[in-house]
């Protein structure tokens, strides 16, 4: 379970980067993240991870308050929630299998089982073939797709995306969502922060919709609410807002 | 990876950098170590001579051990002499002898007779020997005073200048290798930012991330420190031989000079090379501690 209540995040203390948001995301939720650039999605994202602090207000995991977590014990917090990125962060001088098992060899697990939890996952996200290979010897798609493995080899039990799709053909993107479905359907909460509106619109998710780091729409079965120049569209100028 | 094929990747991609640190290290290590063992050696000379008596007491042909029991008492009650020995006239025939045994001709022309008895001194601290010099002088049957103060205010300004010297040039070096491991290890960190920051993110531990950094600036420590170390042993096991003739008068050098196959010798030269070596990696990890804490928030 995770609790935003009333999180406000500043940067330099006065610009925005999320304000006074309050929300709930159950376990095994698969939730929509969307909101023009510069709307606190990835502030939203980062928080999580605690890779920032809020300014005020609690964020619960379970019954953790993250921010009060010690700078040295946040990495029991990044092994229960595994991110992936619109630009991968894979390294590239090491292969698929080397990238996916760098997560396992941290936590000191034997060689035996990183071989096995490794291939369980490239198996899950379709690149078991291609285990030797090294990043740039890969298709974007199949980028994103091993910048998945390595979030969730470790089994987190969230599961967040920053634009996973961000870099990607509409097919493979297709794809990338196919397989954090996957990953959802076994029971791990995923957050997606998307533009791709195609996707939102199709899958008809929970949706969190954000506007100069204010949550403005919390619904059930969201749909985009941004013209293709990125601009909130507003039905009647009537927002569903979460609180 | 394991911690050491992170260590050996780090080394392999950086070579110049890595000969750079180790180099440092050597060369602080090798002034460092002959500094060393230059004021070891001072400093056991020094002992050796403060150890021996400060002042000799010559008495005049007719007197004896009257006279030098009369100033023993006197110098005694004094509580500022540590101790005293009397060499007789005979005792004194015998050191003659001794030192001259293999000149049969030498030996010929001396008797007891003819050579003085004598009262050696000890003060409890050097600083009273004038005060006893004036008791002395006072005394009945005294020819003449010699007086060890001279060479061991020598031997104490020498030593003082090797370890001023010595340590000035060490501790240079020392924070010029802090300042160079450092710089190595923050290049090193600003190419692996990427990996640093996925590896935060992925979970690892902060000493996860920072131990490949610690290991590789101790392995240049250690390194460097090791071939100073096998060169200044290579250096003191040629040299041994003239450093025996030179210092074998002084027990405990002369104990460990003696043979390079003695235990005392042995020891010594591990400990040594042990001690160095241990240093070495302490000084190349605390080099990348810094630059850790600098660079790595």
């Amino acid at each position: 379970m995770i609790y935003f209540n009333n999180v406000s995040k500043y940067y330099s203390g006065k610009i925005p980067g999320l304000v006074d948001v309050t929300l709930e995301i159950k376990p095994g939720e698969f939730v929509f993240l969307i909101g023009p650039s510069g709307s606190g999605k990835t502030t939203f994202l980062r928080l999580l991870i605690r890779d920032l602090i809020p300014s005020s207000g609690t964020i619960m995991i379970d019954t953790v308050d993250i921010s009060k977590f010690a700078a040295s014990n946040i990495f029991t917090l990044r092994r229960k929630v595994g991110i992936v990125f619109q630009d991968f962060k894979l390294l590239l001088d090491r292969t698929v299998f080397e990238n996916v098992a760098m997560v396992l060899e941290i936590i000191g697990k034997p060689e035996r089982d990183i071989e096995d939890g490794v291939m369980n996952v490239l198996g899950l996200v379709g690149l078991a073939e291609k285990k030797n290979l090294f990043p740039m010897q890969l298709s974007a798609g199949e980028m994103q797709r091993t910048s998945i493995a390595r979030a969730i080899v470790g089994g987190p039990k969230i599961l967040l995306a920053d634009e996973p799709t961000g870099n990607l053909d509409p097919d493979t993107a297709w794809g990338i969502i196919e397989i954090l479905k996957e990953i959802n359907a076994l029971g791990t909460t995923v957050i997606v922060a998307s533009h791709n509106a195609d996707i939102v619109n199709r899958l008809k998710k929970r949706t969190l919709t954000l506007e100069h780091g204010r949550m403005v729409r919390d619904e059930a079965k969201g749909r985009y609410h941004l013209d293709k120049s990125g601009k909130m569209m507003h039905k009647g100028g009537k927002h569903n807002v979460a609180t | 990876m394991s911690l050491r094929r992170e260590v050996k990747t780090h080394i392999r991609r950086s070579p110049y950098q890595a000969l750079a640190a180790t180099l440092t290290m050597f060369l602080t290590f090798l002034v460092g170590g002959v500094f060393f063992l230059a004021t070891m050696a001072s400093v056991a000379i020094l002992g050796y001579f403060e150890g021996k008596p400060q002042v000799t007491v010559f008495f005049t042909p007719k007197a004896g051990q009257i006279e030098a029991d009369s100033l023993k008492t006197k110098l005694e009650a004094t509580g500022k002499v540590s101790g005293t020995h009397f060499v007789s006239k005979e005792d004194a025939l015998a050191i003659y002898r001794a030192q001259n045994q293999n000149d049969p001709l030498l030996l010929e022309m001396v008797t007891a007779d003819i050579l003085p008895a004598s009262l050696e001194v000890s003060a409890t601290d050097p600083q009273y020997l004038s005060e006893l010099a004036q008791v002395i002088q006072g005394s009945e049957g005294v020819d003449e005073v010699i007086y060890q103060r001279d060479v061991v205010d020598s031997l104490l300004a020498w030593t003082n200048a090797i370890r001023w010297v010595g340590g000035t040039l060490a501790l240079l070096l020392v924070i010029d290798s802090l300042l160079i491991i450092g710089t190595v290890i923050a290049m090193k960190i600003a190419l692996k930012r990427d990996e640093v920051e996925i590896l935060t993110l992925v979970g690892a531990t902060p000493w996860a991330i920072r131990a490949p950094f610690i290991l590789e600036g101790g392995l240049y420590g250690l390194t460097g420190a090791s071939i100073a170390s096998l060169i200044l042993t290579i250096v003191i096991v040629w040299l041994r031989p003239y450093l025996f003739s030179f210092l074998g008068v002084i027990p405990i050098l002369a104990v460990m000079l003696g043979s390079i196959t003695s235990s005392a010798f042995l020891i010594s030269i591990a400990t040594f090379m042990v001690g160095t070596m241990l240093l070495g990696f302490i000084l190349g990890a605390l080099g990348s501690s810094i630059a850790l804490r600098r660079y790595l928030k």
